[in-house]
């Protein structure tokens, strides 16, 4: 008889809307600035700039080699590289960024600098609440804003985090053994290229 | 001949006239609808509320809905549009004229210019139905019959136009 | 104080002797309930359809989101008024204006308690449907006049749809008119508002009635563009209808005329079949008539809302076919029933009687929209 299925779907309805009185189960939603989803391991939505140590300007692992500025497809980084040296965590004498400028309008959260990073860099944010009163200066971040240390890492990235930091150290005491080896030869010159490839 | 009586006179007169001589024919509609609004405030006017109130539904609602579509499913939508005056005005002039004639005629001889001491006021759906349907239920049929050819003669049409594009 | 009270009351008594007085007395209120009324219509259908979804609905704006409504008159109010740059600049503007003032106009032959009625017109219910009519002139203003495709669809799809169920809604009210035997909708309360025992003599309660009811129902759903046939403003398919080119304000203005269209069909239907401001029940006449009015008002409109939020949109054809294959023949139908009704002998074999009449109808025609309802091979003439 006609009008059958509009009565069903009436009285399913009807017992969608008394039921979410009744039943808090019911509602899925979650209120949000109140009530928070705990945070997924995987997530990630802004790239960010590892430091080590305490000093972010002392620890930064960017030398500036602008290979992320080549790679981003909607172009929003911007580096400018230093003419000077100055030693890295490590000790080591590097360039350093002068400028590093990441806009968060233009960012699409795509990782490809992370992946294309052979210093492991950059790695990837869980922050997702950027928005702000000023959308020109508030949303070009500098690198003291992108700046994050190697402990934040750790804590929003657990896992990645250690394997990067394994990789890392197993690249230095490689390095370091080959020093020592070749103790009497002239120093190798400091192109750690092979990082990526390794880890 | 009081003054809303010369508003509302005026307003129809003017909708009237747009509706001829406006370029564009959805303009010409839309003031068509202004003219058809005027007539029925003058039905109201006269105590008419039946009839009044029905020129609206059916003229302004109906009728100038149709003749909308009409235009905008057969004309190149809106860029086409037609001269401000036709060529031979003349005839149509000599036509108004002679049409105004008759009427007139029949106004100034006919009895209707006798004096009538107050309009019906019970001009209701009573009276109307009243009449339809007992003293003019002939010419009822008739126009009904009319309307139903013209039907099936659309209906015929749609479906000619169907069959070849099929 | 009191003295200020009692000569404010003085001075409103003799604003309501003088005529102007009295229309205004008559006229604010209309302007003022209910569009208040649209505001707590539009706050509470969000909730609603959200309880329906389980969800909680609006609920930031103020304590449970009570000021939601506030909220968006305010950001209506301040965003820019864009006119396309093609639009008939005049048809563009006077088109949300003349829709509202029909809306608006609709309200003055309703009665909305025993006393409160604008214009008591004779031929109320005809100038119901003259003023609704003037709608349709203000959809295609709005549609033509944007130069816009999308709102040109629209229109059209609005204008078929309003024209193909003006003639069941027409059909279904005329069941009411002709028990009353009066246009006037005054007239037609006034012959629902006594009783038998306790139980009130609307027409609802008969078959043809309630046949009628539920028939002006769908129809009026259709008539103000509700779900499940809101295809002129189709979200999926042609985003807003006949006033996607129409913004900030003016788009508020359609928004209202809409919603108030809903009220006024709604008081329509109230008023032919559900007893206008008449109380359910003989004992409760003493309740003040405009709350009954107003709670069947707000009934009614709560079964609008569920009905959103439960049917999916028609389709085109589907529309059509409902309109002339099933409401159609059963508004006939029911026209039939009420008259052959007012010449049987009164008594429980005429009800029955009726009622059989009207379900067998009800059946028949539902069997064969049913049995008939795939689609039929369509024959593309241009898209091949």
């Amino acid at each position: 008889m006609l009008g059958k299925g509009i009565a069903l779907g009436l009285a399913e309805t009807a017992r969608n809307f008394f039921g979410s009185f009744f039943r808090r189960e019911r509602l899925t939603t979650v209120q949000f600035p109140e009530e928070r989803l705990p945070q997924i391991e995987a997530a990630r939505n802004f790239p960010f700039l590892v430091f080590d140590g305490a000093d972010w300007q002392q620890g930064m692992r960017c030398v500036a080699c602008q290979i992320c500025e080549k790679e981003c497809p909607p172009k929003c980084i911007l580096i400018e590289k230093s003419k000077d040296k100055k030693p890295d965590a490590t000790g080591k004498p590097q360039f350093y960024p002068a400028v590093f400028n990441i806009d968060v309008s233009v960012c699409m959260s795509c990782q490809i600098c992370v992946e294309v990073c052979p210093f492991d860099a950059i790695k990837m944010d869980v922050d997702f609440e950027l928005s702000t009163h000023d959308r020109f200066g508030g949303l070009l971040w500098d690198k003291q804003r992108l700046s994050k240390s190697n402990e934040h890492y750790h804590h929003i990235h657990p896992t990645e985090a250690a394997a990067v930091d394994a990789a890392l150290a197993a690249e230095r005491a490689k390095l370091a053994a080959k020093a020592q080896a070749a103790s009497t030869a002239t120093p190798a010159a400091s192109t750690p290229a092979t990082a990526e490839g390794q880890a | 001949m009081n003054f809303s009586f010369l508003l509302v006179a005026a307003l129809t007169l003017a909708g009237a006239l747009a509706a001829m001589a406006l370029r564009n024919l959805v303009h010409c509609v839309l003031a068509l609808v202004v003219g058809f609004v005027g007539l029925a405030a003058i039905y109201l006017q006269l105590g008419a509320q039946f009839v009044g109130l029905a020129q609206i539904f059916v003229y302004a609602g109906a009728v100038a809905i149709l003749a909308a579509f009409v235009i905008l499913l057969t004309q190149g939508v809106e860029h086409r549009t037609r001269p401000a005056a036709a060529m031979d005005w003349a005839v149509g002039a000599l036509l108004a004229c002679g049409v105004f004639a008759v009427l007139a005629w029949a106004v100034v001889r006919g009895v209707a210019h006798l004096p009538i001491a107050a309009p019906p006021s019970n001009a209701g759906v009573h009276a109307i139905g009243d009449a339809m349907l007992h003293r003019f239920v002939l010419p009822l049929e008739v126009a009904g019959l009319l309307l139903t050819v013209a039907l099936i003669g659309a209906v015929l049409l749609a479906m000619r136009d169907g069959e070849a594009g099929a | 104080m009191s003295l200020f009270i009692l000569h404010l009351l003085t001075s409103i008594h003799a604003l309501a002797a003088s005529t102007i007085g009295h229309t205004l007395l008559m006229v604010v209120p209309v302007m003022v309930v209910f569009p208040a009324l649209f505001a707590v219509t539009t706050l509470l259908e969000r909730k609603g359809l959200g309880r329906i979804q389980n969800r909680y609905g609006p609920n930031r704006a103020g304590p449970w989101g009570l000021l939601q409504p506030m909220a968006d008159g305010i950001k209506a109010l301040t965003k820019e008024d864009v006119v396309p740059e093609a639009a008939d600049r005049l048809v563009h503007f006077c088109a949300p204006v003349l829709m509202v003032l029909s809306a608006f106009l609709v309200y003055a032959v309703v009665p909305v308690s025993r006393t409160w009625v604008v214009a008591p017109l004779r031929a109320g219910v005809l100038f119901f449907f003259a003023a609704g009519s003037l709608m349709e002139i203000a959809v295609f203003m709005a549609g033509w006049s944007s130069r816009s495709q999308y709102s040109l669809l629209g229109a059209m799809r609005a204008l078929a749809q309003m024209i193909s169920y003006e003639i069941p809604l027409v059909l279904s009210a005329m069941v009411a008119v002709m028990a009353a035997g009066s246009l006037s909708m005054v007239e037609i309360v006034r012959r629902q508002a006594g009783y038998t025992g306790i139980w009130p003599h609307w027409f609802v309660l008969t078959p043809w009635g309630l046949f009628g009811f539920a028939l002006f129902l769908i129809a009026a759903t259709a008539e103000s563009n509700r779900c499940p046939f809101d295809l002129p403003e189709g979200e999926s398919e042609i985003i807003a209808g006949y006033y996607i080119e129409y913004s900030g304000f003016k788009f508020a203005l359609f928004f209202l005329a809409e919603y108030l269209g809903m009220f006024a069909i709604s008081a329509l239907g109230i008023t032919l079949f559900l007893g206008g401001w008449s109380a359910p029940f003989s004992f409760l006449a003493w309740v003040p008539t405009w709350i009954w009015f107003f709670a069947k008002l707000l009934a009614l409109i709560a079964g609008f809302i569920w009905i959103r939020g439960t049917l999916p949109r028609l389709r085109m054809d589907q529309l059509m076919r409902f309109a002339w294959e099933f409401l159609l023949p059963m508004t006939l139908c029911n026209v039939f029933v009420a008259g052959a009704w007012k010449f049987l002998p009164a008594g429980v074999l005429r009800w029955l009687g009726c009622a059989l009449v009207l379900l067998g109808a009800y059946w028949l025609l539902g069997r064969r929209l049913e049995q008939r309802g795939g689609l039929p091979q369509r024959n593309y003439r241009f898209a091949e």
